[in-house]
């Protein structure tokens, strides 16, 4: 419980999870508004009011990599081994603010969105959130977000430098799980079980029927159910940061 | 008490220390002397677990750092006063630092009157000077009121003033009792802080004694003799001692043999002297004499 304390200090009294968790708020909901005001042909769907909650996942994807990084750039990482020196119990108490702050960012992406939907769309008629496929996607954004920060972190404990690790978080994201589907036969196959394309079948796979038109939603694919492609992309942000625990642990500080 | 026995650390091709064994006592200012390079840094990283020893082990009053619960209690070390996030403001770096060690905050306020920070414990500390970073890192070593404290060259590029408030600081923690291991490449410096040295060169131990008998040892006898005769006495002489020719004028520079000797050894063979002159050479220069093998075998890496 006091390592909680001491990493919750160590991120608020530094100013960039601030603006990161800003930037994330403001601009994921910033789009959907962007979105629901022009929205004005057809009811706005759930899936509509969430379809911009990747930007907000990076910007969070960040705050997670510079909060370690920067400990190693500044050296407090090395104040922080001398202090707690097992290593691992502070980087867990890290991983574990991280991502509870990232979940309740999400959340607040994830409600804030909506209810920018709800205010701004001409017709909300199918906004509402009724059925368990409703929540998940809206209120699923707040597990993804903290399952990602996860994952950034444990990429930054790897690699120690801000730069490295926030190019290699996006340029995964953002264009290698794109261009693996390029690749000719096995493209699809491989690209169906890359963690941030099976993430986005938690939020936006099996929607409930509405006014929407087939085919019409952002594309979804992968083998799993949401909730399983849920499992998986948990259980890859785990692994990276299990991984990263053995090798901070292994190697000289 | 600090026991290190057989301490390698090797980086790669890189041996920044070899087979080190030395031990540091309590109550006592212990100076860990070596030029640039030679391996303090590392050996005090590897005493603190922050490095693991290539082989070897050392031990804080018989335990391994890493096996220390809330180290801080017992360990205080400033390795490098950068070492805070400088955004930060100097008291909330130090209220996680406690908080990490179940220190209480009230703790962070008294260390910082230690200091003399507490004027500006709001301001963030990237904004520091050299000194007051310094003194805010030994603010961190005392948090825990330890019975060791291991400070890296804390008065590199410190100001005279900085510099003898360290020192002063120092012996007032060793009177208390506590174990102070201090580094730095200088030995003038360690003259005036450190009771008991720890010399090395090259990651290898030199030497570890008592200051005042190192610096008698380093500074061995040093004669400067001019005579009419230079010849002749160059020859007798290189039996006895070390001989070389003074940079300055025609004279010879004579280690290991003392005035007296020479002067009888004249007389013996009718040699006139016109010049028979013990010399004190700096304490840096003895040191760099002790350590110029080292120090030049490592230029060769
Ligand atoms: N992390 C490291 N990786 C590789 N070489 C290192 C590392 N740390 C120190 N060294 C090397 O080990 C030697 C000893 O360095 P150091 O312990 O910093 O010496 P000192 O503190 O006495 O100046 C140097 O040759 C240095 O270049
Ligand atoms: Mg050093």
């Amino acid at each position: 419980m006091t390592l909680l304390a001491v990493e919750r200090i160590k991120l608020f009294t530094t100013r960039s999870p601030w603006w990161c968790m800003l930037l994330a708020l403001f601009l994921t909901i910033g789009l959907t508004a962007v979105i629901a005001a022009n929205w004005n042909n057809a009811p706005m769907p759930v899936l509509g009011a969430v379809y911009t909650h990747t930007f907000g996942l990076y910007v969070i994807m960040v705050m997670a990599a510079l909060a370690v990084t920067t400990e190693y750039r500044f050296g407090t990482i090395k104040a922080t081994f001398l202090a707690v020196p097992d290593r691992v119990s502070p980087l867990i108490a890290k991983a574990v603010v991280v991502a509870l702050l990232a979940g309740l960012v999400g959340e607040a992406v994830g409600f804030g969105s909506w209810a920018a939907s709800w205010l701004l769309a001409d017709d909300n008629s199918q906004l509402a959130l009724t059925t368990a496929n409703d929540w998940r996607h809206v209120a699923g954004v707040g597990l993804v977000y903290a399952a990602g920060a996860v994952l950034a972190l444990g990429v930054g404990a790897l690699v120690r430098q801000t730069a490295g690790a926030v190019s290699i978080v996006l340029v995964f994201a953002l264009v290698l799980e794109s261009v693996v589907g390029l690749i000719p036969n096995i493209g699809d196959d491989i690209q169906k079980w890359m963690p941030f394309t099976v993430a986005s079948k938690f939020i936006f796979g099996d929607p409930d029927a509405s006014g929407m038109p087939d085919g019409a939603g952002p594309p979804v694919v992968g083998e799993l159910s949401p909730w399983g492609s849920f499992g998986y992309f948990a259980a890859i942000s785990l692994a990276v940061f299990i991984i990263s625990l053995v090798v901070v642990k292994k190697r000289d500080a | 008490m600090i026991e290190a026995t057989g301490l390698t650390k090797h980086y790669g091709a890189t041996k920044a220390v070899e087979d080190l064994s030395f031990t540091v006592s309590p109550g006592r200012v212990t100076g860990f002397l070596g030029p640039n390079g030679a391996g303090k840094s590392t050996t005090m990283r590897m005493i603190l677990g922050l490095d693991r020893p290539t082989s070897g082990t050392v031990l804080i009053d018989g335990k391994n750092y890493l096996d220390l619960h809330r180290p801080l209690d017992r360990v205080g070390a400033l390795l490098d006063a950068k070492w805070v996030h400088p955004n930060r403001s100097a008291r909330a770096h130090l209220q996680w630092l406690a908080r990490s060690n179940g220190i209480p905050d009230r703790r962070v306020d008294e260390v910082l009157d230690l200091v003399g920070l507490t004027r500006v414990a709001k301001r963030r500390a990237g904004g520091f000077s050299l000194g007051m970073s310094q003194r805010l890192g030994i603010a961190g070593t005392l948090l825990g009121d330890p019975d060791v404290l291991l400070f890296d060259e804390p008065v590199n590029g410190l100001d005279p003033e900085g510099i003898l408030w360290i020192r002063q600081f120092m012996h007032r923690l060793a009177d208390e009792g506590r174990t102070v291991f201090v580094s730095s490449h200088l030995l003038s410096e360690m003259a005036q802080t450190a009771q008991d040295l720890i010399v090395i060169g090259r990651g290898r131990l030199i030497a570890q004694t008592s200051t005042r008998q190192f610096i008698e040892d380093a500074a061995e006898d040093t004669v400067k003799v001019r005579s009419p005769q230079l010849d002749r006495l160059r020859e007798l002489l290189a039996e006895h001692g070390r001989v070389s020719e003074s940079a300055t004028d025609a004279a010879l520079v004579v280690h290991g043999v003392e005035a007296s000797a020479i002067g009888e050894l004249a007389a013996r063979h009718g040699i006139t002297l016109h010049e028979l002159s013990p010399q004190l050479g700096s304490l840096e220069e003895a040191f760099m004499q002790l350590t110029k093998e080292s120090v030049e075998y490592h230029a060769h890496d």
